[in-house]
């Protein structure tokens, strides 16, 4: 074979191995498609997104989604009160305040705190955040919100901080220093300047935060419980969309039932809010990369 | 006063970081407190058991090592392949370009997500089964957004002389990628690879979705077994309510964690060799 054909070969393969991203994405989409199609054509559009009850795996089945969209809500939420501040305040600290040195050994340092399996985290937020809270809050429940919200906020903030960092260290010196020369302090530098100058990047990190909020899992398949309900209460236990899909797994469902379909349909929900997220965040990113190019 | 302001927001900021830092000490201390005195060699080499005392890790251990190596060998060559194309050959094609916006979107996708396409796609469609090779398929089109990105920043690094070095000696331009772009890619290639496998490690929720058992009485003896990993076996033994298996939990963590800190260190060595050569 000449070299000239080979290469022209060579070349296609590597292209297919890029292509595959494309069909993954598509084959999510089927896969989620299909399944949903057949679930809609038992249960109408409206009644699943509009129901306030889902117990498709009791006798009276009902298939409203709003409790499982309102659980996974109020987690993200209490999960978001943790995470943005505390990350845009310590992105604010590591990229304005901090000595090189220290910076050095805590990024490494809040990286394993991203790194850490979500099993992890749900087994420190059900044995230990739980009961502790319990102590103070006698009135929560062994499964909540509140505690898989504040152990989700801890494992997202080191994705808030170094997307945000990263966002402020972009932001031109030159505007720091026009900053410092009019007479004013660090932080109103920080609040000021860097960070309206770093606006889209920072939002980018914050909505990426949400979408990992609406997708994890394990966390509150854990410590949040199997009871969709809707409510606003984090300290009753709740269910959210990743831990029904879970809780159906678990058990041993035959596929071609609507109880196995309603885990696509859920997924495909999922799916598309965490990739709505994520297009938003993609655009915000380019954004701010075109102000400082 | 605005002095003392900045003092006070200089002070705020650096105890949201000492408080996740704490944090972080906290999850440790107490998993090390509840699960170390579980930790045994009988507690490595014994099956599961209903009775918590008496139950072990040997089938989750043995599930995560064959699933993970099984990830592995289908992410590398796929991901380094996806990511040549994309750096050497496809740069600022419009259609390169749509792929790269895909991988990023990809790799911000759900885990859980991957899990429905695994039981869709690899456990029904194509008849796998609940089986390894289900298993390691479905991680690694989750690890492959990861070792695409950081394989192209490996590649990033060779310097362009040498590629044209390289042409000049009448080079075509695979053999080029091949003999020399690609040599000295791989340490960070491999770096991005372990980093990539650590995540996939401790991942919990595709795997249930796919229907990887919980329990399970025996390790896999090919890729088609059925298997559990070790997150499944933490995530079983916490959801019970007796206090016993909790510790049981806490020490499979254990058990996890150092897995995923050598797998760490691995990296780390790699990376280290690679720079002090690069400065050498």
């Amino acid at each position: 074979m000449s070299t000239r054909a080979l290469e022209w070969i060579i070349e296609r393969l590597l292209f297919l191995c890029a292509a595959l991203s494309v069909l993954t994405t598509a084959g999510i989409i089927l896969v989620l498609a299909v399944e949903t199609f057949e679930f809609l054509r038992e249960v109408s559009v409206v009644e699943f997104l509009t129901g306030t009850e889902w117990t498709p795996l009791f006798a009276n089945q009902r298939f409203g989604v709003l409790p499982l969209v309102a659980g996974t809500m109020l987690v993200s939420a209490i999960a978001m009160l943790v995470a943005l501040p505390m990350g845009l305040l310590a992105a604010i600290y590591l990229s304005e305040y901090c000595p090189s040195g220290v910076r050095r050994v805590v990024k490494p340092v809040l990286e394993i705190l991203a790194g850490v399996p979500t099993v992890v985290y749900g087994y420190f937020a059900l044995t230990f955040v739980t009961p502790v809270l319990q102590q103070f809050l006698p009135t929560l429940s062994g499964f909540n919100a509140l505690s898989p919200g504040l152990v989700m906020g801890l494992m997202i903030l080191p994705l808030v901080s170094s997307l945000s960092e990263d966002a402020m260290r972009a932001v031109p010196r030159g505007l720091r220093e026009g900053s410092y020369a009019l007479g004013a302090t660090r932080m109103q530098t920080a609040l000021r300047v860097v960070v309206p100058g770093a606006f889209s990047g920072i939002t980018a990190a914050f909505i990426l935060a949400v979408s990992r909020a609406v997708g994890e899992t394990m966390i509150v398949a854990i410590a949040a419980g199997q009871q969709p309900r809707l409510t606003a209460n984090p300290f009753v236990p709740v269910e959210t969309m990743t831990a029904y899909i879970v809780q159906v797994s678990l058990g041993d469902t035959p596929q071609g039932t609507i109880e196995y379909r309603t885990i696509f349909a859920v997924g495909m929900l999922l799916f598309l809010m965490t990739f709505g997220l994520n297009l938003i965040s993609t655009w915000l990113r380019e954004k701010f990369r075109e102000e400082y190019a | 006063m605005r002095k003392y302001a900045d003092l006070l927001f200089q002070f705020v900021s650096m105890l949201t970081l000492v408080v996740a830092l704490a944090a972080l000490a906290t999850l440790v201390y107490d998993i090390l407190a509840d699960g170390a005195g579980r930790l045994s060699w009988t507690f490595l080499t014994t099956f599961p058991s209903r009775n918590a005392d008496q139950a072990g890790v040997y089938h989750a251990l043995m599930g995560s090592i064959w699933v993970i190596g099984l990830t592995a060998a289908l992410a590398l060559p796929v991901g380094v392949a996806a990511a040549i194309y994309l750096e050497e050959y496809g740069t600022r094609s419009r259609v390169a370009r749509f792929i790269e916006l895909n991988i990023a979107n990809l790799a911000a996708v759900p885990s859980i997500i991957y899990g429905l396409l695994g039981l869709g796609l690899f456990v029904r469609l194509m008849g796998m089964g609940q089986s390894v090779m289900a298993g390691a398929s479905t991680l690694a089109l989750l690890a492959l957004p990861v070792v695409i990105l950081s394989t192209r920043e490996a590649l990033r690094t060779v310097p362009s002389t040498i590629r044209e070095g390289s042409y000049a000696l009448g080079a075509t331009k695979w053999q080029t990628i091949w003999h020399q772009v690609l040599p000295m890619a791989l340490p960070g290639v491999l770096t991005g690879l372990i980093l990539a496998l650590s995540r996939a490690i401790g991942e919990t929720a595709p795997l249930i979705t796919i229907g990887a058992l919980t329990y399970i009485p025996f390790a896999p003896d090919s890729i088609w077994s059925k298997f559990t990993v070790l997150p499944i076996q933490v995530f079983n033994w916490v959801s019970r309510p007796q206090v016993e298996f909790h510790t049981n939990a806490a020490a499979a963590i254990l058990v996890l964690l150092a897995l995923l800190l050598s797998m760490n260190a691995v990296a780390i060595i790699v990376r280290d060799r690679y720079q002090r050569q690069g400065r050498a």
